[in-house]
Parts: structure tokens; C-alpha cells; sequence
């Protein structure tokens, strides 16, 4: 399996990251160098193996679904603000 | 002089909190020019903790300095991980952590420097963190608890299911000691553990683990010498999927979980803003791309392809079922053996222009001793074996899940 140029513009997009011509020549190399170790991978049988989410059971963990009052001031790292809100660029 | 030294003779009013406190802050301002090793210094909130305590000293860590590793949230405290896109950011709330250290008499005296959001082998590293590496290339201890021990509230994820949070310091002794203020279960993190450490101490026979004995000679004589030393039975062992499946499955986990915390980092709420004039897709692209670091944007564009439709399933979901074949192999192991040992690292501490030279894949290399257990999600120690050429050498002690009792034992008699 190889990432080509085509694939990795189409992650880079995903990601919403924006690479130069010269950032994809860099990267395409490096990538496939480390893809090949993680498709060693491949020579390890897994069939019928569950996979581990966690190294540790982790049940779920509920609370009182109820309002509390939020005493810190989460505005406080933004100038984009407006009333009580966060602003960000427009969706539609 | 050891932390629970220091502790007894603040609290016995013979040392001054406040004189400690600024005496550190004197000497950081001194040198941090020169090595950057913090990325802030929280100077007032370090004085009124100290002043605090020695007008009332209480506390299981009372007047004790500690540096808090910038990937952790301190109230008020600039909190960037080493990262452009959090310039500025001022958490305003502290992780559950530092409320446990400061609740026990802790001092906060800053935020460590670290490579952006922990991406990289060769960093400095601080007193709280997640201590591997630079642990064995400066010669102290660290210990990596048991997943799920320690509340994870507060800190700038990396790898939702590997990230683990645990003292350094220059003793055992102490961390033992901060181990037990910082663990328990916090109902903020939903991946904390109900259950406690076990009380178990008792290490009778060790497992020396063979496939990561191929390094350096001189690096396994100072690792066989140390055991020698230990005066417990030991033997060869053989962890034949982990040695070669857990490093890809470590970095194809840690990738594709980092690829999606770091999806929140879009100009919005915190940190570097975008511009809300711009189309919403090309703002966030402007600001992640202007403010990401290059490693960073390698393990975004890896991570997200390894979730990607079609990939999915060969990278990822295989990563995951790997991981519990590596849990099997170690709690095998864990039925016979008490601990396990290995190096630390397949090398002593290299020189800047050496690590610039290395490519990508040969950095994430040089976590092949540390990956297993992490992935695994159990307990490792780094303590200092001896020296190689000046240069400290680490010896790792691993346990099965909740048996950091052990790992001090062996630890203290080093």
C-alpha cells in the first residue's frame, strides 16, 4: 500500500491542512518509509481476535444529566466573541 | 535530599518554603535563556502557594517544588503544549492533577518546555508527565502508571488510549510519594479506574526480556551488571509478538487518535484565532497550516489516512487487535514473572546535529523498548543503571497492570 500524490492531497484536504509543492515531495518519501513498518502489521495473524479499544476494561461512565453553573470564564482566551458566544467564520 | 526529607523540615518550620521557592525561580530565570527548558514560569502563583504553606504547613508534599509538563492545564498559566496554534492560551480551570498536588502543599513553579503536543523522542522533559525517554538520558526516575490510574482531566490529549500521566523525579522515594497524591479515581475522566494499586510487594523472580538486549554491548553489560547487583533470581524471557508488532501498532494508535484530538484545534475558542471573514473551511486550514509545526502535520496526514474509508480496517482496527495479543503475551509472562526488565532505550543521549540527521522513521525507532507497555497499558519504571561514556544509562522494570508496589520495591534498592 503507497500514498501517492493524489491520495496525500485528498488527506491533506481531509485534515484541513493546505501542503506546497514542495512540503508533498517532502512528505510523499517520509510517509511511505513509515507505512511500510506499520504494514509489517500484515504478517501477524489476527483473525478472530477482538480488538482492544483500551489496554484496560473501561466501563461507561454515567452522570445526573443536570445543569450545573459553570464558574469559569470560558470567553476569556477569544477577542471573536459576541454576547455570551463564541464567533466563527460563517457555515452557510 | 529526598522530597519526604525536604517535606518533614518545612512542615517542621527548619526550611522556608518560600525561601526554596524563590531560590528555584532566581536560578530558572538565570539559565532558561540559554536552554528554554521552560515555556513559562508561574511566579506569583508559586509565591502564594509557598506563603501559604509557611504560614500553615500541611500537606503530604507540603512546600515541594514541581514543575508541571506544558501539556497539562494550569489556572491562569499560559498552557501551550510547545505548540504555535495555543500561543496565549490561559486555561481557566486547573487539571485534576495539579488541584491533587496543590491540595497536598504542592508548589507550581511552571510549565516545562516538551516537543508540540509530545510528538518526538528527544525531548526535555519535566517533573509530571509521561516520562520515558528523557528520564534514561538524564539519569533519574519516572514511573508510567497503570492506564486509567491517574485522572487524565486537564490534559492536552495526545492518544486517548495510551496517554498516561506519572511523576519524574531523582528519587523512587518520591515518586512513590507523588504517586500516591496524583492517582485515584476522578469522575471528570471517563477512562479512570475504581480499583487501587495492589498491595503486593514482594518481587521474587524477574524476567529479563531477551529481544531487547540486541543494543549497544556496553549498554547490556551496565543492564546485567545492575541485575547482578538486584540479588533476585532472574531469567531470559521471550515477548516475540511485542518486539516486533508493538511499535507499528503503538504509532498507528497514536496517530489516528492524535489525528482526531487534534481536529479541535481550528482557530475557534482557544489559542491562535482564524478569521471569521473567510469561508469556514479555508479559516481552519489557514490557521492549523500556519500554526502546526512539521512533525505535527506528518502525524495529522498519517493519522487521518489510517482512518480513512478502505484503510481503515487494515491499519487501525488491525492496530487495536494487535494490542490484545500484546496484552496477552505480557500477562503470560506476568503468571511466572514478578517484573520484567529491559534498557530503556536502544541508546545514550544523542547529540543535537545526531538526532537532525535521522529520519522520521528512525525517530519513532527509538521507542521500542517503551511502545510495549504502553500499549499494554501497564506500569514501567526508568531508574538510572550507570553511565556509558558519562552518559546515563536507564534500566526499565515493567508490571502487570496495578503492581506499581513492586516497581518500588525494586526501585528503593537500586
Amino acid at each position: 500500500m503507497k500514498i501517492d500524490r493524489k491520495i496525500l492531497q485528498s488527506v491533506a484536504s481531509n485534515a484541513r491542512l493546505k501542503l506546497s509543492k514542495k512540503e508533498e515531495d517532502e512528505l510523499l518519501p517520509q510517509l511511505n518509509e513509515v507505512l511500510e513498518i506499520f504494514s509489517g502489521l500484515n504478517n501477524l495473524k489476527t483473525d478472530g481476535i477482538k480488538p482492544s479499544f483500551q489496554p484496560v476494561e473501561v466501563k461507561n461512565i454515567f452522570r445526573e444529566d443536570k445543569v450545573n453553573k459553570c464558574e469559569e470564564d470560558m470567553l476569556q482566551n477569544v477577542k471573536n466573541k459576541e454576547d455570551r458566544y463564541f464567533k466563527g467564520p460563517k457555515a452557510i | 535530599m529526598k522530597a519526604k526529607e525536604y517535606v518533614e523540615k518545612v512542615k517542621s518550620r527548619e526550611i522556608s518554603a518560600v525561601k526554596t521557592t524563590k531560590g528555584i525561580l532566581n536560578e530558572i530565570k538565570k539559565i532558561n535563556g540559554t536552554y528554554s527548558f521552560f515555556n513559562a514560569i508561574s511566579e506569583n502563583l508559586a509565591l502564594e502557594l509557598a506563603e501559604r504553606i509557611d504560614k500553615n504547613p500541611k500537606g503530604k508534599l507540603a512546600g515541594l517544588p514541581i514543575s508541571i509538563k506544558d501539556d497539562l492545564c494550569v489556572k491562569g498559566v499560559e498552557t501551550t503544549c510547545s505548540s504555535n496554534i495555543l500561543k496565549g492560551y490561559r486555561p481557566p480551570f486547573n487539571a485534576t492533577l495539579v488541584n491533587n498536588l496543590i491540595r497536598e502543599g504542592a508548589v507550581i513553579i511552571g510549565k516545562t518546555n516538551q516537543d508540540a503536543f509530545g510528538f518526538g523522542s528527544f525531548n526535555v522533559n519535566t517533573d509530571m508527565g509521561i516520562p520515558k525517554n528523557p528520564v534514561a538520558f538524564c539519569g533519574v526516575s519516572g514511573v508510567s502508571p497503570t492506564y486509567g490510574l491517574v485522572s487524565r482531566y486537564g490534559l492536552i490529549d495526545y492518544a486517548n488510549s495510551l496517554d498516561k500521566l506519572g511523576p519524574i523525579a531523582k528519587y523512587v522515594e518520591d515518586l512513590e510519594l507523588v504517586l500516591d497524591v496524583i492517582k485515584g479515581y476522578d469522575f471528570k475522566d471517563s477512562t479512570s479506574l475504581k480499583q487501587d494499586i495492589i498491595k503486593e510487594k514482594e518481587v521474587k523472580k524477574v524476567g529479563l526480556i531477551k529481544e531487547t538486549l540486541d543494543v549497544d554491548p556496553k549498554i547490556k553489560d551496565i543492564i546485567l551488571k545492575k541485575l547482578d547487583e538486584m540479588n533476585v533470581e532472574y531469567e531470559k524471557v521471550l515477548l516475540p509478538k511485542t518486539s516486533k508488532y508493538a511499535l507499528p501498532s503503538y504509532y498507528i494508535i497514536a496517530m489516528a487518535e492524535a489525528s482526531t484530538n487534534l481536529a479541535k484545534y481550528c482557530g475557534m475558542r482557544y489559542g491562535q484565532e482564524g478569521k471569521v471573514n473567510l469561508p469556514f473551511n479555508e479559516s481552519f486550514s489557514e490557521v492549523r497550516t500556519k500554526n502546526f509545526n512539521k512533525e505535527v502535520k506528518r502525524r495529522i496526514i498519517l493519522g487521518t489516512f489510517t482512518r480513512m474509508a478502505g484503510y481503515r480496517d487494515a491499519f487501525y482496527l488491525k492496530a487495536m487487535k494487535v494490542r490484545t495479543l500484546v496484552i496477552e503475551e505480557y500477562k503470560d509472562l506476568f503468571k511466572k514473572y514478578d517484573l520484567l526488565v529491559s534498557p530503556t532505550m536502544p541508546i545514550v543521549a544523542p547529540k543535537l546535529s545526531e538526532v537532525n540527521k535521522l529520519k522520521p522513521r528512525d525517530h519513532y525507532m527509538m521507542d521500542v523498548m517503551t511502545v510495549g507497555p504502553n500499549l499494554a497499558g501497564i506500569p514501567h519504571m526508568s531508574v538510572n543503571a550507570g553511565f556509558y561514556d558519562k552518559l546515563p544509562v536507564g534500566i526499565m522494570f515493567t508490571a502487570n497492570h496495578l503492581n506499581e508496589k513492586r516497581l518500588f520495591q525494586v526501585g528503593k534498592g537500586l
